[in-house]
């Protein structure tokens, strides 16, 4: 393997933004500014910082949604430059949670959950015992059948995690996954992301604007004006 | 799953969906119908030639057997070779009368096979011929006629008296009209002519050698065995390629709907394909997704399209005027090609949807949350 391309050590971070530049409409909006940013494997980090600060930016980029313009990406070392890289990674390596859920209407619980297995061509039956297990952890089990449309907002946000959860992936990354629910089911919802990533051992790293939410984290993370405040980095 | 999503999304837009099948549908239906017609009328013009015999000699290079000069000693000639077993010359024109534009007059002999064939409902086939002014009228002609045995009938310019009537499945013979070949030939100005000779040789095996010597004896004739004919006739090929044109617009529509109907469906599942792609859906996975869709919507409309028309060809043989002319049962193999074609139709009416979507980048759509 060519050293520039996969740096995988045991003590490597498994997300890495290296001077990562970005910026929309032809340089008209800047929106990272050379960002350099590490998380380890198994932390909870939340990212906060204020509205267009470029949090979800840095998700997606990290998360493989996205290229920079400038810098360098790496996931468990390996850099994410193309599409042969980007696409294993959606599939086996990083599971996402939006802010709005983000799920197919028309279809069930249960077949929004099993659309990664099913793009990572995984066992059908393997795939099921999988959401029926991710569904008895997040409450769901009697859910499975019923359409999105039915579920509350707390139930979608759950069926999110289920899906993102589904292809066992070691990284979470949460765009404000309680941005757009009230605070008693948030507060529940990112109960349930904190304790799911512990169970599973996978990294989390959380944009939030929600100081108390991000407190509970191992770490948390300022972005101002694209950059990282390194000032108040905890 | 595919399928699930594929259902999912045509059955979210029913009605979009519907009209998209229905485009097919109807492409496939009027392109069957047309064909499964100008096939059959070609077939029945073609049985009229070759009924009971295996090869047609007619004047080379002119574009319609109407026009073709055939002088009838030489079907004598050919009668008389040893391959032979009979060599029949016919005369063929159109005339009209009263309110019917077209009546096909057949000049032919009075052992002619398909006078032998026919089931004569009135008359004595043993009388054809010996009064030259006496014409045997098939049964649709006598009927639009209002003729009977014995009455006089106008065609074109000229009244010939009914000596029979006859049936025949065939079309155009059973509403046209059997003069005798000399009075044919009289009538339509072309003393000692006929329009082509059918032979029927002794030997099947013997038609290349029969074609060499027609060809070597008359070089201004052309001799082909029915299926040559049927192939290469001109008038044939421009009815089948017009059928053919026809249909094929027909289908071009039906693409452009289905066009339509999967631009939409991509355009307005922007989020969606983001999300897909956001949980791993490979380009291809999204490529396969959108030309599953085109696929379903095609092959429903080629489905109905099919029972559409051979529906509609049902009716259509039931109306009496078009009775003989009208095949009602479409060859399997044209009911396969037409299907091809309508999928291959809505393939190609995917393809820039398809590229549309396989660009989509999650990103873009999820950002605006």
């Amino acid at each position: 393997m060519n050293n520039t391309r996969n740096t995988s050590a045991s003590n490597a971070p498994v997300l890495l933004a290296e001077d990562v530049w970005k910026d929309y409409d032809n340089g008209a909006v800047p929106v990272l500014m050379g960002v350099n940013f590490a998380v380890n494997k198994s932390e909870t980090v939340a990212l906060c910082g204020p509205s267009g600060c470029g949090k979800s930016t840095l998700l997606h980029l990290l998360g493989g949604l996205d290229e920079p313009d400038r810098g360098v990406i790496r996931v468990n070392g390996t850099m994410i430059d193309s599409e042969d890289a980007r696409l294993p990674l959606l599939r086996h390596t990083i599971g996402f949670v939006f802010q709005l859920h983000n799920l197919i209407p028309d279809l069930t619980l249960e077949e929004n959950c099993l659309l990664p297995a099913f793009a990572a061509g995984l066992d059908k039956q393997a795939a099921r015992e999988r959401l029926r297990e991710l569904a008895a952890r997040t409450g769901l089990t009697h859910r499975l059948g019923h359409r999105i449309q039915k579920l509350s907002g707390g139930e979608r946000q759950r069926t999110a995690i289920c899906r993102a959860l589904m292809n066992r992936p070691g990284i979470l990354l949460a765009d404000e996954p309680t941005g757009s629910l009230d605070e008693q089911t948030g507060a529940q919802v990112f109960d349930l992301l904190m304790e799911v990533a512990a169970m599973e051992g996978a990294t989390l790293l959380m944009a939030t604007h929600d100081r108390g939410m991000a407190r509970r984290c191992s770490r948390l993370v300022e972005m101002h004006g694209g950059r990282i405040d390194e000032s108040v980095r905890a | 799953m595919y399928m699930r999503l594929i259902v999912t999304n045509l059955s979210r837009h029913r009605v979009r969906s519907l009209i998209s099948v229905a485009g097919i549908a109807f492409s496939v239906a009027a392109m069957l119908a047309v064909i499964t017609i100008l096939q059959g009328a070609v077939g029945m013009f073609s049985n009229i030639l070759s009924s009971d015999s295996q090869i047609i000699v007619f004047e080379k290079d002119v574009s319609d057997l109407f026009f073709s000069n055939v002088p009838v000693h030489d079907a004598v000639e050919m009668a008389a070779w040893p391959q032979v077993e009979r060599a029949n010359p016919v005369l063929f024109g159109v005339v009209t009368s009263g309110s019917q534009p077209i009546i096909t007059c057949f000049g032919v002999e009075a052992d002619d096979a398909r006078l032998k064939k026919a089931t004569w409902t009135s008359g004595n086939p043993a009388n054809f011929g010996s009064d030259e002014n006496g014409v045997v009228l098939g049964e649709r002609a006598a009927a639009f006629l209002s003729a009977s045995v014995g009455d006089l009938v106008p065609i074109g310019h000229a009244r010939f008296r009914v000596v029979g009537i006859l049936k025949t499945s065939n079309g155009f013979e059973d509403g046209g009209v059997f003069m005798p070949l000399k009075a044919a030939q009289n009538y339509f100005h072309k003393e000692q002519m006929s329009s082509a000779i059918t032979v029927k040789l002794k030997n099947r095996d013997d038609a290349a050698e029969f074609k060499r010597r027609v060809a070597r004896q008359y070089p201004e004739m052309v001799a082909l065995e029915d299926e040559e004919f049927s192939r290469s006739y001109s008038q044939f090929r421009i009815l089948k390629a017009t059928a053919w044109a026809v249909g094929g617009c027909g289908l071009l529509l039906g693409g452009l709907g289905v066009a339509n109907t999967m631009i939409m469906s991509v355009f307005t599942r922007i989020r969606e394909i983001a999300i897909l792609r956001a949980v791993g859906f490979s380009r291809a996975q999204i490529g396969r997704l959108v030309l599953g869709e085109s696929i379903a919507v095609s092959a429903l409309g080629a489905a109905a399209g099919l029972l559409i028309g051979t529906v509609a060809l049902n009716l259509l043989k039931a109306i009496p005027a078009l009775h003989g002319y009208v095949d009602a049962s479409p060859h399997p193999r044209l009911m396969a090609v037409v299907a091809a074609l309508a999928l291959l139709t809505g393939l190609a009416g995917a393809i820039y949807p398809m590229v549309y979507a396989v660009r989509v980048r999650s990103v873009e759509a999820l950002r605006f949350e």
